[in-house]
């Protein structure tokens, strides 16, 4: 370790932003999926479903849309992860005299901004279609600090596939399976009208509690016990994924 | 008593899941000098490389770089090289300038702009400077790939086959700034297939051969290792390199005009 880990990480931020400016693309197409299931699911599906909720459908979906767009974009960050390590310019860096974990950190930070605009983009989309919330600032605070935590648990998730991926399609492919979570879970139905062994699942896996939390936030609901569980899955997960990605970018230097 | 070498390198092994790649390296490179490290594909060199620059832990052995032990002071061995790969490790999204000037920034510097814009000017990239990278051609990119090595001045070099892959023009150009650093008092390890890079640019040339160094001298030490020369009268024919370089030598593009 030493003394440089904040500057280095700025200015490898910097780097990897610049990526990002230099093909905006990435940050439409990670929202581009999200905006046609909210479109497909409130102006096709949405009349079908009974949530049993106020408010029009759209306000039902939209945290669940929120979380596939953070799957679909931290794929990203593997790719660009996997590149780097291709083309030789990682090595470069950690020959270098820099905080070595600063490599990892410029593109954990870059998947932040890059999934927060898009995260704005979709959201920008929902209000076009109706989507209404009386919620104050405090409430949308909390809205960003859970989406931020589930950004940062689920980028470093993708730093593990990134560094153990062996080509660049692998490196891109682990986010499928996280994109189907939200269909296990209250995010598109209520998981009450669902049989026995699926709604165990949906009612014990991460999905659902983040959902609810987020619901609750902008539909000024007490967070009850939900606001606890979300919060201790995106830390525990947080924690899990990145001492995992840490022990195998020590690995892989050794 | 001879100055401590700049490199040493001590009883180095190395194995790939019981496959063994150096088998006992024993090196010395003394500071200010270029040694030119010769060896066929799959030999070791760029093992040897990647434990010199820290990226590589050595099975036994040790290596000093500059004074610093590799495994025991590693950042201050990365303090002190620089190490060019085999491929030019170039960012191609980045402008070639946005390129050293990150490197710059890395290496914690004064004022990187200015550091930039001379070594776009010293390797002839001024121009090209505001382009990305991707633009460029091999030899442009390898240009930049040593600029980007030299941002520092770390007083150790290591070269990694750094004319691989280039046309004739470029690799003159990439022996024309080896030397010029040498001049400065940098110490260059390089690694090579071709011999004659070996002649034209090294003060001691290696073999690495099956693991181990089997020589390690001067070109006439080398030389000398062979019975003495007979005189043969041979027609000189001029190599294709030279009738290459002949015809389109002298008016090669400037490196503003290559893309």
């Amino acid at each position: 370790m030493n003394n440089h880990l904040v500057t280095d990480t700025v200015t490898l931020t910097g780097r990897s932003l610049r990526h990002v400016l230099r093909s905006p693309d990435t940050i439409v197409t990670t929202a581009v999926t999200p905006v046609v299931m909210l479109l497909l699911f409130v102006y096709v599906f949405g009349s079908a479903i009974e949530t049993g909720q106020d408010g029009g459908y759209v306000n039902y979906l939209l945290p669940g849309i929120l979380l596939i767009t953070v799957a679909s974009g931290v794929a990203y960050t593997s790719y660009r992860l996997f590149l780097d390590q291709q083309s030789g310019i990682f090595e470069r860096f950690q020959s270098m005299p820099i905080a070595r974990s600063a490599t990892l950190w410029g593109h954990v930070l870059t998947s932040l901004v890059a999934n927060l605009l898009s995260l704005v983009l979709v959201v920008l989309v929902a209000l076009a279609m109706g989507f209404r919330s009386g919620a104050g600032v405090l409430a949308w605070l909390g809205v960003a600090g859970v989406l931020v935590l589930f950004t940062l648990a689920l980028t470093w998730l993708a730093v593990i596939a990134g560094l153990a991926a062996r080509s660049a399609d692998g490196a891109g492919g682990f986010a499928y399976p996280l994109l189907f979570l939200p269909f296990l879970s209250s995010a598109f139905v209520p998981t009450a009208g669902m049989p026995g062994p699926v709604r165990a699942f949906a009612e014990h896996q991460p999905v659902t509690p983040v959902v609810d939390t987020l619901r609750n936030l902008y539909a000024e609901q007490p967070l009850g016990h939900d606001g606890w569980l979300a919060a201790a899955w995106c830390i525990g997960l947080l924690t899990a994924s990145y001492g995992l990605a840490m022990t195998v970018y020590r690995r892989k230097l050794a | 008593m001879p100055p401590t070498p700049a490199i040493q390198i001590d009883g180095i092994t190395k194995s790939y899941g019981g496959n063994p790649v150096l088998r006992g390296v024993d090196l010395d490179v003394a500071p200010g000098t270029i040694l030119a490290l010769l060896g066929s594909n799959g030999a070791g060199k760029t093992t040897l490389v990647r434990i010199l620059s820290t990226l590589l832990r050595a099975d036994t052995g040790t290596a000093a770089v500059h004074g610093f032990d590799v495994t025991g002071e590693p950042a201050r061995v990365r303090e002190a090289i620089s190490l060019t790969g085999q491929f030019a490790a170039v960012d191609e999204i980045l402008t070639g300038r946005e390129n050293l000037v990150l490197v710059a920034r890395l290496r914690h510097l004064e004022d990187p702009g200015q550091i930039a814009d001379e070594l776009l000017a010293r390797f002839s990239l001024t121009d090209a400077g505001r382009r990305r990278v991707a633009t460029y051609s091999g030899g442009m990119r390898r240009r930049l790939d040593i600029a980007m090595s030299l941002i520092g001045d770390p007083p150790v070099i290591l070269l990694d086959e750094p004319t691989t892959g280039l046309d004739p023009q470029a690799r003159l150009e990439v022996w024309d700034a080896v030397r010029e650093l040498a001049q400065g008092g940098t110490t260059v390890l390089l690694t090579t297939q071709y011999l004659e890079e070996a002649e034209q640019l090294a003060d001691r040339i290696a073999i690495l051969h099956r693991g181990r160094i089997v020589v390690n001298g001067t070109l006439a030490e080398l030389k000398a290792l062979l019975p003495p020369a007979k005189i043969e009268y041979v027609e000189k024919q001029p190599s294709l390199e030279e009738v290459f370089l002949a015809l389109v030598g002298d008016d090669a593009a400037p490196a503003h005009e290559q893309a």
